[in-house]
């Protein structure tokens, strides 16, 4: 019954949805608060309907109902209670559930959010409702993920086990979070085009959902990787695959429209750009969606095994993207920009940020697609990692030399030599930490030591911010300490996202630069030399799982002075249900770096004797910070959506700021 | 998910299948850094666009083993890469060569930032120049210097 009552309420959501849109529209014409009240009672009736068919599947999957279709090819009976609920998400129909229920979600939390105009409001409604009918009608009418089978079979087919893992199970929640969260950022540039009007109050509630948005989806991202990197076994943490550039695209939208945001907000400027970036990150995150679910990436003939889906999601696609950047042609040219900046000024910085992450995105949208683009044209082709490294790296190493300025920087016009004279300490210890790393890595690299200085560059950058907001060195220290209290969360917040980038760009440069890879094949007692560990095989077991067997092999590592580092325990998983293969691989965190050692396939030696593994072991050096980097600029947008600022009327902001 | 999940799994499979055998590599460490380092560029054609260097493909192995072989026979990178390309078609490098139907792929990014920063440059100069008057505003003010009223000057 469950799964009957699941698809009940999905057509009703969709139903609930289709009148959300007239009530908000002929309210707002009308100008009746009734029906627009009305509207909004539907938005939160539509997202307890997605819940109460999210609940359901999650029911069948807990249930093991293997009579629902999806239960039946994505859960097992043996599998842990987490990865049966986490399953729910694991497929094409079951995700799209949740990105309904995550859209739907935020449908309900903008009809219920306060201080917004009432008509923009109306129409922000209206345009969520939209966007609801047009992906709640996609799903009961091609993917719906709550059918049942005529012939249910006894056991289920289960869940690919690389996916059984805890970052995955919570990758795609955060992820789509993000991407959907998006949603609300381009419902509210739809509806401000239409009424005509685009100023600063517009920018100050854009800012508030676009902040988490930006958060969740850092978070979704580092998730992601991070599985790759552990799950995987493959020794990398981004490959820039054509579905991680999809979740990075619209993430690097955001971060451009936060910070366009700003100028918005606080000078009126940049109206006109703020709304289409509004309106192309969540483009970006519909592209990224019809990019991954359709296939028609992976291989331009996977798109044809279901062509049906594919096509709706593009024509999704095409009239959501298509009206918002309509809307935005015919209205944008209405919209005055107000203000007039000098180029040195905050102003200028933050434009200048905006233009190289646009050329980014370009970057990234481009190397996408180009396999396809090349295909229309009959040819075959592709880009990989090395035009994106070389590309993306140059253009960010621009903006990021130019960032640590942006937030010392007065706005409308600043004096280039007093700020150059404040940042004089932070370009010293960059210049320092660049030529020290330089000079004492081995082997030299020129590249690499300039990407650590810049990551010092942007970490020493954020923290003079926050000495120069304190008046530190200049006032006595206790009234230093009183302004440092005193400071907005939203101040901290950015500090904290760009100390944070600061870590992931040392990290990045580094370990790329200086990861130590070693592989050999190893009888019990054999020993290789990676860098300067030394690891032994002391042996082999078998073990059993809760739903795979294993060999587990036990590995020492010690260092140069013979002293014990850990005891690693790799394995080589096979799973009874579907006969795969996986590699457990063993981290031994060491400061900032990674001991990172993956136990390969079991070798027997001709002659019959003893037989031997192949172990393949890496050194990555800083990779924390790769990791750490992020969550800090996530933790950075958190605070910064906490500031009561935010929170306040525009009157009462004014007093406050005062 | 599903797409990269199965580009992934199928990758992490080929990968499980047949590791890179420490046996095969050349005696002189500097060739093979050189080889490695042309692994890394060069695209395992049947994986989901992974290097060769990452890839356990059989193709991915023999493609290794071809170019370990031109290397050892004293074959510059550059000539290796002329005989992958001349195989395979351009397809086979990773970093896209400098070509003119790549223009647009490489000089797309630095199109756009040259244009973002015209755009700033423009507005810059819009906003230094005081902009003329219009019509209307240089009829009022001929209207003001006069002694007549606007009314009358419109005779």
């Amino acid at each position: 019954m469950t799964a009957e009552f699941g698809q009940f309420a999905l057509a009703l959501a969709l139903g609930l949805s289709l009148v959300q849109v007239l009530l908000s529209v002929v309210g707002r014409v009308r100008r009746n608060a009734v029906l627009t009240g009305a509207g909004e009672g539907a938005a939160l009736a539509a997202f307890a309907c997605i819940a109460i068919a999210f609940g359901c599947l999650i029911w069948a999957f807990v249930s093991s109902d293997f009579s629902v279709t999806n239960v039946a090819e994505n859960s097992h009976t043996e599998k842990p209670l987490i990865y049966k609920i986490a399953g729910a998400w694991g497929s094409h129909e079951g995700s799209m559930l949740l990105w309904c229920f995550a859209l739907t979600g935020y449908g309900a939390a903008v009809a219920h959010a306060r201080g917004l105009p009432w008509s923009l409001k109306a129409l922000t409604v209206a345009t969520q409702g939209a966007l609801g009918v047009l992906f709640i009608g996609y799903m009961v009418f091609a993917s719906n993920p709550l059918l049942r089978l005529a012939q249910p079979p006894i056991e289920g087919r289960s869940l690919n086990p690389l996916l059984q893992d805890p970052a995955l199970a919570a990758h795609p929640p955060f992820l789509y979070a993000g991407y959907v969260g998006l949603s609300v950022v381009f419902s509210l540039a739809v509806a401000a085009l239409i009424e005509g009007r685009i100023d600063a109050a517009w920018a100050r509630w854009v800012r508030p959902w676009a902040l988490a948005a930006w958060s969740l989806l850092a978070v979704g991202i580092t998730l992601g990787s991070f599985w790759a990197y552990y799950e995987l076994g493959w020794g990398g943490w981004w490959f820039w695959d054509p579905v991680e550039n999809a979740s990075l695209m619209p993430w690097l939208t955001a971060t451009a429209l936060l910070h366009s945001a700003v100028v918005t907000e606080k000078r009126g400027a940049l109206a006109a750009w703020t709304a289409f970036l509004a309106i192309c990150a969540f483009t970006l995150s519909m592209l990224g969606a019809f990019l991954v679910r359709s296939g028609v990436l992976t291989s331009v003939h996977a798109f044809a095994v279901d062509p049906k889906r594919g096509l709706l999601l593009l024509g999704i696609l095409g009239v959501a993207a298509g009206t918002g950047f309509g809307l935005f042609a015919w209205r944008a040219p209405l919209l005055k920009d107000q203000s007039a900046f000098a180029p040195i000024s905050r102003e200028s910085t933050l434009v200048f940020n905006n233009i190289v992450l646009a050329a980014v995105t370009t970057t990234v949208l481009a190397g996408t697609l180009w396999p396809l683009i090349l295909d229309a044209l009959g040819k075959q082709g592709g880009v990989g990692a090395p035009y994106y490294n070389l590309v993306v790296g140059t253009l960010m190493a621009v903006a990021f030399i130019i960032l640590p300025a942006g937030p010392l920087l007065p706005w409308k016009r600043g004096d280039a030599l007093g700020v150059s004279q404040r940042l004089t300490v932070a370009a010293g210890l960059a210049l320092v930490a660049g030529l020290a790393v330089f000079a004492l890595v081995e082997p030299r690299k020129a590249v690499a030591s300039i990407g650590v200085g810049i990551g010092v560059w942007l970490i020493a950058g954020a923290v003079t911010e926050i000495v120069e907001r304190a008046h530190g060195f200049r006032a006595p220290w206790a009234e230093s300490l009183r302004r440092l209290k005193s400071l907005p969360r939203g101040a901290w917040g950015m500090s904290l996202a760009h100390f944070g980038l600061g870590l992931f760009v040392m990290g990045a440069a580094y370990e790329g630069a200086w990861k130590i890879e070693s592989t050999e094949v190893l009888t019990a007692g054999g020993h290789l030399n990676l860098g300067a560990y030394h690891l032994t095989l002391d042996g082999v077991t078998d073990r059993l799982g809760p739903n795979y067997d294993a060999q587990h092999g036990v590995i020492r590592v010690t260092d140069a002075a013979g002293a014990l580092v850990c005891e690693a325990g790799p394995e080589r998983r096979t799973f009874a249900t579907g006969g795969q293969t996986t590699s457990k691989v063993a981290i031994c965190p060491k400061g900032l770096d990674d001991i990172y050692i993956v136990l390969g396939e079991r070798r027997v030696a001709d002659g019959g004797g003893a037989s031997s593994w192949l172990v393949r072991s890496y050194v990555h050096p800083w990779v924390h910070l790769i990791f750490l980097g992020p969550l800090l600029m996530a933790l950075g947008g958190a605070l910064s959506l906490s500031d009561r600022r935010l929170r306040l009327a525009p009157g009462r902001r004014r007093e406050a700021l005062a | 998910m599903t797409a990269r999940r199965m580009a992934l799994i199928f990758g992490a499979l080929l990968c499980l299948a047949a590791e890179a055998d420490p046996a095969e590599r050349l005696a002189d460490p500097a060739a093979e850094a050189r080889a490695r380092a042309l692994f890394q560029e060069t695209r395992c054609l049947v994986c989901q666009g992974q290097s060769i260097d990452d890839s356990e493909a059989p193709l991915a192995h023999d493609l290794r083993q071809i170019i370990r072989g031109q290397i050892a026979a004293g074959h510059s990178p550059g000539q290796v890469r002329a005989f992958l390309t001349a195989r395979y078609g351009d397809y086979v490098l990773l970093r896209p060569p400098l070509s003119p139907a790549n223009a647009l792929l490489w000089a797309g990014p630095f199109l756009v930032g040259l244009l973002g920063l015209g755009l700033l440059f423009g507005r810059y100069r819009r906003a230094n120049a005081t902009p003329p008057l219009s019509s209307d505003e240089a009829e009022r003010l001929a209207a003001l210097e006069s002694d007549d009223g606007p009314r009358q000057s419109g005779k």
